[in-house]
């Protein structure tokens, strides 16, 4: 056996090799044209615009980054970020959970127009999800006049932005909820429900444990586009420095007015975050495969138990 | 509470939040939208989608997106076979950086693409004694969309590219095909309705960009500016009847290229199952 593999293989020689699998394989030259292509790509377009940001933010010394991070304008714009994420990522799990237990659960009317209405957001211009809430609720919007009168402020100030960053967020938690739940399926949903559970029993004790990376997936993913969101919030926003600035609208001021190392200190910690959920979201994606096999294979040893056990 | 129809408990309260939930934040704005669109009269909705620099506008994002897609479908192919098919060190972590642009803000895109190719800056330097100029040019507004793009295409293709069935590829080689007919004749043809699929996801997405576009483009009116940009001009001018029907126009294009890709992918699976 061994040797007929070393007949084929020789040790040290690549050409054999490459004639051996030729058939159902590419020739070993356009396999190193297309990886080489694809590596030259992925420099030029994706690690030297993530490698710029990092020496943007460190060109001028470690000096300037510490003092850019005590810089009111720019920790303030570090608070809307948080703020406006912390109301943004809740809302939309929350609301990701209901609607996917809705979709995956239950036949309705109308079930199609729901998922479509969800997608819509990951379509649509970011800018259009800012100039809706403008239309609504700006100055000169529908609401704008009542608004006025009553002296709330929702267009250039926290609410609108939040709502802005909920809508272009809205598709994430429940979009990757939605396929998990209808490949599980109901039956221990079911079996608990004829065991005597309540409705937010089954939810807390089988549903969440059963979709919990997808889950994690989802509000990663959500919290990353949040903190990043640029076109719709700056719709919406006065962007005024140190009061209704995100920090993407705070590279945005920096940038413009040639602050360039403070632009890229503030960009490098967006960055880091990026990186933090290609991260995450990567080994959420490797958990989901094995609990997908480790499940295929408990299925498999419950089929096959009651033929080799004669007693049942 | 739970009918016969619904077994589980819960349909009450979650159907009745996620339809609450999507009215006031999608349905509604969405109607504000079309009504303000209209509120300005049909002359004005016309005179603003036809004005010469909403027009130019379209050329850009409409038109350089569709370049994009095509770079896009090309080098995402070539991403996504090598990580289905070959070996080979950092492969890995290749496959997990295609979706920086997913994760990656807009603005730091846009600010570190500018860094990169502006006249006296990493690659911009030497660009710039060939003639090349990328920032500040229509080819800037090219490399943005080329990066918000990308990793659609590799994201369409990867599962229908590992579902390939092995066998059909070992019969062609046996009956004496070469390497290219097979890859002509036998893997290209599935692949296709996905292909297509992630190129226009990857062009629906650069229609609609802001954030990584408007640093390097310099918006220079008729050039480099995106339609929607224009619509940011038109709510710096109070104008919102003139905003909402740029916006609709988006909408409705949006809506057009989405439908395709839908029909693309229903088109895909039906030839998945038939093979």
């Amino acid at each position: 056996m061994a040797s007929f593999i070393d007949f084929r293989n020789p040790p040290g020689s690549d050409r054999r090799a490459d004639t051996a699998v030729r058939a159902t394989a590419e020739p070993l030259w356009i396999r190193r044209i297309l990886i080489g292509s694809v590596l030259a790509f992925f420099i030029l377009f994706l690690f030297l615009p993530l490698t710029v940001v990092f020496q943007g933010a460190l060109a001028k010394g470690f000096g300037v980054i510490a003092n850019a991070f005590q810089d009111h304008d720019i920790l303030h714009s570090i608070q809307m970020t948080l703020v406006v994420a912390l109301i943004a990522v809740p809302a939309n799990t929350a609301f990701g959970v209901a609607a996917a237990w809705a979709i995956t659960r239950y036949r309705f009317m109308g079930r199609g127009l729901l998922l479509a209405l969800i997608d819509l957001p990951l379509w649509v211009s970011p800018v259009i999800g800012g100039l809706i809430y403008v239309l609504l609720y700006g100055r000169r919007g529908y609401f704008g006049p009542w608004l006025t009168a009553h002296d709330i402020k929702i267009i250039f100030a926290l609410p609108g932005m939040a709502m802005a960053t909920i809508f272009v967020t809205l598709p994430f938690v429940a979009r990757s909820l939605i396929p998990l739940m209808q490949a599980q399926g109901v039956e221990e949903e079911e079996a608990a429900l004829t065991l005597g559970a309540g409705g937010f029993q089954i939810l807390w004790r089988i549903t969440l444990p059963k979709i919990r990376w997808g889950l994690f997936y989802g509000v990663i993913l959500c919290n990353a586009r949040a903190m990043g969101e640029f076109g719709a919030v700056s719709v919406v926003s006065a962007k005024i420095s140190g009061r209704t600035n995100t920090m993407p609208l705070e590279i945005e001021r920096l940038y413009n007015d040639y602050l360039f190392p403070q632009a890229f200190a503030v960009a490098a910690a967006l960055a880091l975050l990026a990186l933090v959920t290609l991260v995450l979201k990567t080994l959420s994606e490797w958990e989901n495969a094995r609990q997908f096999e480790a499940s295929r294979r408990v299925s498999l040893e419950t089929t096959i138990e009651p033929l080799s056990s004669p007693l049942t | 509470m739970a009918s016969k129809r619904h077994i589980l408990p819960g349909f009450g309260i979650s159907m009745g939040w996620s339809v609450t939930w999507v009215s006031l934040l999608v349905l509604l704005p969405l109607a504000a939208l079309l009504g303000k669109s209209a509120s300005g009269g049909w002359e004005h909705f016309w005179e603003t989608i036809t004005d010469p620099e909403v027009v130019a506008s379209y050329r850009v994002s409409f038109g350089i997106s569709f370049l994009a897609a095509l770079i896009n479908g090309v080098f995402g192919f070539f991403a996504a076979w090598i990580f289905a098919r070959y070996e080979f060190p950092g492969r890995r972590l290749l496959e997990a950086a295609t979706d920086l642009p997913f994760a990656l803000p807009t603005a730091v895109a846009g600010i570190a693409l500018t860094a990169l190719y502006s006249p006296n800056e990493w690659i911009g330097k030497h660009l710039e004694p060939l003639g090349i100029k990328i920032a500040f040019a229509p080819a800037g507004v090219l490399v943005a969309m080329i990066f918000i793009g990308f990793p659609f295409v590799v994201r369409a293709l990867q599962p229908v590219i590992a579902d390939l069935p092995a066998d059909v590829e070992e019969a062609a080689a046996c009956l004496g095909a070469t390497r290219w007919e097979t890859i002509r004749r036998v893997v290209l043809p599935p692949l296709l309705p996905a292909l297509l699929t992630g190129a226009i996801m990857s062009y629906g997405r650069a229609v609609g960009e802001y954030g990584s576009i408007v640093f390097i483009s310099g918006n220079i009116p008729y050039k480099t500016e995106i339609t929607p940009l224009m619509i940011f001009q038109k709510l710096e001018q109070y104008d919102y009847p003139g905003a909402a029907a740029i916006g609709v126009t988006m909408l409705a294009a949006s809506l057009v290229i989405v439908a395709i890709g839908n029909r693309l992918q229903a088109w895909g699976n039906r030839f998945r199952k038939e093979a």
